[in-house]
């Protein structure tokens, strides 16, 4: 610190937003960390089987993995299109 | 049996080298046979951090290729007789690292003694994944910034599932935190992440906060430790995390700037 910082005194904070970049971007990195590798790949081959029946777009299908201390949960959500579009459905 | 110290981070620069050094020559100086390894293959430079770059012979990767033994490689400090430099190979390239050989050098190793500190290599690499791999301590080096801390963050992800320890179901690595070229005064102005902010985000055990020194590049550029170096705060600050981390209960110091007001006006540091 100098002198001349003596007479700026109302320079923006900027550690705060730094720390609430952080949060967020950590969090989301800790969501994926412990997902087998095997996930994307297993996620398209769904896409791909489902389409077969459904026209569904790419983000249609989430693929969730949930960890907990005694059980791993693979989650998967599909959203219809709507009825009209289709006759088929398909449960998941 | 000897400790396996891991010194990692992720990112670069942000004195990983710095604190293998200091640690290993803090180790030593109070009485524990270390050994320091610099796992950063054809970029070396723990040597110079200790000031024996000109007394190196042979290196790791001669050791775990079995041209030359343990005891041709290992370097003797020339501060303190109880530390050893094993450099690395400035010629080759990483992959001359094997999980095999790393192993067989860390067992002889630990036959003799009672700490080794492992300096990694920066980045998520081959280097750096064995420099963690048999640890059973490692020590997070961070800068109070947004890029060391995610890193870190990435770091203890793999320290937790790679590690021979995490392989074997054995406990876990012990994780500390090291929280390094800390500026209270930015802090203050909240212009630099705070210690709290750090630790909200990492939630380590902290063995230490460094502050920003000029006693760092000065210990550099002489060869020296800058854990030697008892009059600045940094070497100060790396004695305690040294005794910190066998067990000694002191404050933590360097939080809060206290410096005088003529200093802060000349922006002076030690």
């Amino acid at each position: 610190m100098s002198l001349l910082d003596y007479f700026r005194s109302s320079k923006p904070k900027t550690a705060p937003l730094a720390k609430e970049r952080l949060q967020i971007l950590v969090a989301h990195e800790r969501k994926f960390r412990n997902q087998p590798s095997y996930l994307p790949q297993l996620q398209k081959e769904l896409l791909d089987v489902i389409r077969k029946y459904v026209n569904v777009d790419q983000d249609a299908i989430s693929v969730n993995f949930e960890q907990d201390d005694n059980q791993e949960t693979l989650e998967l959500n599909i959203v219809l299109p709507d009825y009209q579009h289709t006759n088929k459905t398909i449960n998941s | 049996m000897a400790r396996i110290i891991v010194v990692t981070s992720g990112k670069g620069g942000v004195g990983k080298t710095t604190t293998s050094a200091a640690i290993a020559m803090g180790l030593a100086k109070r009485g524990h046979k270390t050994a320091v390894i610099d796992f950063d293959v054809g970029l070396r430079n723990l040597d110079l951090i200790l000031g024996c770059e000109r007394r190196v012979v042979y290196d790791f990767i001669n050791v775990i290729n079995g041209e030359a033994s343990l005891n041709q490689a290992l370097i003797r400090d020339k501060n303190c007789n109880l530390l050893y430099i094993l450099p690395a190979s400035q010629t080759r390239d990483k992959d001359a690292l094997t999980q095999e050989g790393v192993g067989k050098v860390l067992d002889e190793l630990s036959k003799d003694f009672e700490y080794i500190v492992c300096d990694s290599p920066a980045g998520i690499e081959k280097g750096a994944n064995l420099a963690l791999y048999f640890a059973d301590d490692a020590f997070v080096v961070t800068n109070p910034e947004i890029s060391s801390v995610r890193d870190s963050d990435r770091m203890l992800g793999i320290l937790s599932s790679k590690s021979r320890r995490a392989e074997r179901n054995e406990e876990p690595i012990k994780e500390y935190l090291l929280l390094t070229r800390y500026d209270p005064d930015r802090v203050k102005l909240g212009e630099m992440l705070s210690l709290e902010d750090v630790q909200e985000i990492l939630s380590l055990d902290l063995l230490g906060i460094i502050p920003e020194s000029k006693s760092v590049l000065s210990a550099s550029n002489a060869g020296m430790p800058v854990i030697l170096d008892e009059k600045s705060e940094a070497g100060q600050a790396y004695a305690d995390v040294v005794a910190r981390y066998l067990g000694e209960k002191l404050p933590h110091r360097f939080i809060d700037g206290k410096q005088g007001f003529l200093r802060r006006l000349f922006g002076g540091r030690k």
